[in-house]
């Protein structure tokens, strides 16, 4: 299972990849793999603002439905037209061409409640 | 939970496992839109055997069927098998099954896995004389090998002319040198065979129709497709679109309903649902955005809430959210417009006559 280093994790298995004031996100391998095939994936409008851990959109499975939780408060700077038009990268590079939204992030201190590489992976072995 | 005799193999094809009435089985593969495709385009190999079978035999064995099920066991010669239900006195269902005639007085009677315990008990409990009723569940192996090449894949393997063998027909014959009943039917609206045997050949049979189907890129499906692939038919699952709180005749499956057949268990209470008319309708849906309506999900015609989808899916062959689910007659027929509510939002769906893939 690839649970890259220097990303940040939630339990409910997305990532953050900080860069600067911004961070990109995304939802994990493991998810990917979870959830199954996504058909689509529902995102937000530029602009709109999350606090930490609300729902910022949701993902469509054949099989089933899950929501997005944003590891992280803040404001949505972009959005990925990509996992949109082609929602199949999801699966295919999750941690990759696969991110959902960029958002400017409020309070960097909030990145310290979020988990390790080591520590999401221990909270998926059980 | 228990396991069908082909589990280790599914664990060696590296399947994602859930539990499935009582039983740990294959959810996909690879991927369900992989396996969909797979099944729609060349040929697929499901793994059913977590399905019951019943053998009924004896002198009263005809007297018996006629009595407990809907469809009319009389029309059934040997060789032939029929698509059928139990209802309770009170005309709804206790399952959909196949009841098929192996020959005179002896009959093969396939149920729902989550039903096996329930549907015998049923049965023994208005068992007539001189009938034999057998559990043979777990002794019976069941692959499903469905999609344009499986005839093709199949035929490599036995001497029964299988083109010959028309749908809801079977016969009794060698196949990879075991003995087995090779049915043609299926759960999934394509070309396709079912295939009974005695379970210590699971592995046998399993590498035999593999190696024969390498050239064909056979794959093994999932319960994941097998849902998709019968919900594009509009075919019926027990437990979501169908169980002890809906009658044949709201359900579409009127037709096999014989109520002049004479006496059967439900027939006086379904012969009443019939001459009122059902007061609602199983219907198909197709949604109008991209959109997945899933079981469970509340269906609109305004404000007004009319109905609870029983089953739905994206149809990976169409590319739209599909959907079954109770109604009321008078918002049944095809071409009326409702609303699927989809997580608080309210989403335009079309009644439509199913198949949802028309062929």
């Amino acid at each position: 299972m690839n649970i890259p280093e220097n990303l940040k994790y939630t339990k409910d298995h997305e990532w953050i990849r900080v860069e600067g004031n911004a961070g990109y996100i995304g939802i994990t391998e493991y998810a990917q793999g979870e959830l199954g095939d996504v058909i689509f994936v529902e995102l937000p409008a530029i602009g709109k603002k999350f606090q930490h851990g609300e729902i910022f959109g949701t993902i469509e499975a054949v099989k089933t439905v899950s929501d997005l939780y944003s590891p992280i408060g803040g404001e949505i700077m972009e959005v990925n037209k990509a996992v949109q038009e082609t929602p199949e990268i999801v699966n295919k590079d999750p941690y990759g061409k696969g991110w959902m939204v960029k958002i400017k992030i409020d309070n960097p201190k909030e990145l310290e409640t979020l988990l390790s590489a080591d520590g999401y992976k221990k909270i998926i072995a059980q | 939970m228990k396991h069908t005799p082909f589990f280790s193999l599914h664990q060696k094809h590296k399947a994602k496992i859930v539990p499935f009435g009582g039983f740990e089985m294959p959810i996909h593969y690879t991927s369900i839109l992989e396996e969909h495709k797979k099944v729609r385009t060349n040929v697929g190999v499901f793994d059913v055997s977590h399905m019951g079978e019943f053998f009924v035999t004896g002198k009263n064995a005809q007297s018996f069927l006629q009595k407990i099920t809907i469809n009319d066991v009389t029309k059934l010669v040997p060789g032939k098998a029929q698509y059928s239900a139990m209802c309770l006195e009170n005309g709804n269902i206790i399952d959909d099954l196949l009841v098929y005639m192996l020959a005179e007085n002896s009959y093969m009677v396939v149920v729902n896995a989550s039903n096996i315990e329930k549907d015998f008990q049923w049965m023994q409990k208005h068992l007539l004389e001189q009938v034999e009723l057998i559990n043979k569940s777990d002794e019976t192996s069941l692959l499903a090998v469905q999609g344009p090449d499986s005839e093709k894949v199949l035929q490599q393997l036995t001497k029964s002319d299988l083109k010959n063998i028309p749908y809801y027909n079977f016969v009794q014959g060698k196949f990879a040198d075991v003995e087995m009943i090779i049915s043609r039917t299926g759960y999934t609206g394509e070309l396709g065979f079912e295939l009974y045997f005695d379970a210590q050949h699971s592995e046998k049979i399993w590498n035999a129709i593999f190696e024969k189907g390498k050239a064909y890129n056979i794959a093994p499906i999932g319960l994941g497709a097998r849902d998709t692939l019968r919900l594009e038919m509009g075919y019926c699952l027990y437990g979501n679109d169908i169980d002890e709180t809906s009658n044949p005749l709201e359900a579409n499956l009127g037709w096999i309903t014989k109520i002049s057949k004479g006496d059967f268990i439900g027939k006086s209470a379904l012969e009443k649902v019939k001459a009122n008319g059902v007061q609602r309708k199983l219907v198909g849906l197709v949604l109008q955005e991209k959109s997945v309506p899933r079981h469970g999900y509340e269906i609109f015609k305004g404000e007004k809430s009319i109905g609870t989808v029983t089953s739905g899916t994206f149809s990976p062959s169409l590319e739209q959210g599909i959907a079954m689910g109770y109604i009321p007659t008078e918002y049944s027929s095809a071409g009326t417009t409702v609303q699927v509510d989809i997580r608080g939002k309210k989403i335009n769906a079309v009644v439509t006559q199913v198949p949802f893939l028309k062929k």
